[in-house]
């Protein structure tokens, strides 16, 4: 049977940052990255203090500069489109290297580079240092609509089963003298997805009925009772709190 | 009076497609008696199951579980007393982790706090998995999970536990400890199967269901020395098995 996947991003540990209730973390996160985000482009220096911030979090966190670096590979794509703004920019040209990139242009990739790589950081340290279910949990106790939660409650229990029933089709295929060479075999690969659809919906309803079976009525119920007492609350927060004042101090 | 824990009367029920699965069943369990629903497959097995616990609604008939009928005004109270596990225990076993899913019933009933934490221990304990309360469902073997799923339904101390073919893909091993494990329960049980020698050992009485009704009705031992009888209804024992003697 499939072993765990979805633990890739957390590591057990048991930091200061880990014993926090994972909805303290969550708001600390949340706050952090609209103060990010709100930082003039051309306070330098205020990001570099936050960066100073999120790698003080790590170091409490006990979580090593690889485990975050690895991560942050998601976060490609947007460094790919941020690369090609100051290319494509309009107006006022400036030459870099013998290339003629746009101000406008390198301005605003730098922008979005500083304000996503900061907030994804923030994320893989809330990540690493919070179980999967707990940010569920955490997430639940925000009152955020019980609907999302469920679903993303789902995802995480049954991500699995279909990786596991996945494998399993491709097994079938291949047992068969399936190859998958070139786009010619694209339709069976569609149908092969199409039937794990129907295979996932049809748990969906069997899932369904043992949940009523069990009393659901549209909403989970509250089994752990999180709770974050006044110390909690400020250790959590003192992250954006830092980094509000850092944005004080940058408009001074 | 002795009321009794499973009356069904007449039941009746077509699929919207017109299908027709159920012909009027009749049976009745009493209190404390682990009973085998035999028949072949696409015998109505699991239609009837889905009618026990109100999942669908008798086209004719009724059902009643320790005397309250099911019909919408009872739902909430007969889901608590039927307790069905499901064939694939990955149906029923959709929460993060074990405790949690055993949790899910009688929280859902309103239970919590510290109440809640025992009864799940103590269902936990019944089927050997208390130690394994802070697990995700996938990280557990298929014949562990079986008895987890038992055990979220057991949390909600039903008068009746239903199982959907208990003993399907499970090793000798693992067949064998879920029928200490329900033999050792204190509770009404129907045993939905076409595993007759399961059957045998763990419930003294079986009903056939065949064609939509109950075809016969009586001691388990002596519907499976009716070779005629289980023929009839498409069941077999299996190859080179024989019936023990008296136990």
């Amino acid at each position: 049977m499939g072993a765990g996947h979805h633990h890739q991003l957390y590591r057990q540990g048991d930091s200061p940052v880990h014993r926090l209730p994972p909805h303290c973390k969550l708001v600390a996160v949340l706050a952090f990255a609209v103060v990010v985000v709100a930082t003039p482009r051309e306070s330098f220096w205020a990001f570099g203090c936050y960066a100073l911030l999120l790698a003080a979090v790590a170091v409490v966190a006990r979580v090593p500069l690889g485990h975050v670096a690895r991560r942050m590979v998601i976060e490609v794509p947007f460094v790919a489109f941020a690369v090609a703004i100051p290319f494509i920019g309009m107006g006022e040209r400036t030459e870099v290297l013998g290339l003629s990139l746009s101000v406008q242009g390198l301005w605003a990739a730098w922008n979005i580079l500083a304000k996503a790589s900061l907030g994804v950081v923030a994320s893989i340290l809330l990540a690493a240092t919070t179980e999967p279910r707990m940010i569920l949990l955490g997430a639940q106790r925000l009152r955020l609509p019980s609907l999302l939660v469920q679903i993303a409650m789902f995802m995480l229990r049954y991500l699995d089963v279909i990786v596991e029933e996945m494998r399993r089709m491709r097994v079938a295929r291949e047992s068969r003298g399936f190859v998958a060479r070139d786009v010619r075999q694209i339709p069976v690969i569609a149908r092969s997805a199409g039937a794990l659809f129907i295979r996932s919906y049809e748990r969906g309803e069997r899932v369904h009925l043992a949940m009523l079976s069990r009393g659901y009525n549209g909403s989970l119920p509250v089994i752990h009772e999180i709770s974050g007492s006044g110390r909690q609350w400020v250790v959590a927060l003192a992250l954006p709190v830092t980094a509000l004042a850092v944005l004080g101090a940058s408009w001074w | 009076m002795v009321v009794n824990s499973l009356e069904v009367r007449e039941l009746a029920y077509a699929y919207p497609d017109g299908t027709q699965a159920l012909f009027g069943v009749d049976l009745t369990i009493g209190r404390g008696e682990r009973v085998a629903l035999l028949g072949p497959n696409g015998a109505g097995k699991t239609t009837l199951v889905m009618h026990l616990n109100g999942i669908l609604t008798a086209g004719h008939g009724l059902v009643r579980v320790a005397g309250t009928e099911v019909r919408p005004g009872t739902l909430k109270e007969i889901r608590q007393r039927v307790g069905l596990v499901f064939q694939d225990p990955d149906d029923q076993l959709f929460m993060p982790t074990v405790r949690d899913d055993v949790a899910f019933g009688p929280a859902n009933m309103g239970v919590k706090g510290e109440e809640l934490e025992r009864r799940v221990k103590n269902a936990l304990d019944r089927v050997g998995m208390a130690d394994r309360a802070d697990r995700p469902p996938h990280h557990l073997s298929f014949g562990q999970r079986r008895r987890v799923a038992v055990a979220t339904v057991l949390v909600m101390e039903p008068e009746i536990l239903v199982l959907d073919e208990p003993s399907s893909n499970l090793d000798p091993a693992a067949r064998r400890e879920l029928a200490e494990i329900l033999r050792s329960l204190d509770v009404t049980v129907l045993m939905v199967t076409h595993d007759l020698p399961y059957a045998l050992e763990l419930c003294e009485r079986s009903l056939i269901l065949s064609g939509g009704v109950i075809a016969a009705d009586g001691p388990t031992r002596s519907l499976l020395a009716d070779p005629a009888l289980l023929a009839a209804h498409r069941l077999e024992l299996p190859y080179g098995f024989a019936i023990p003697e008296g136990r």
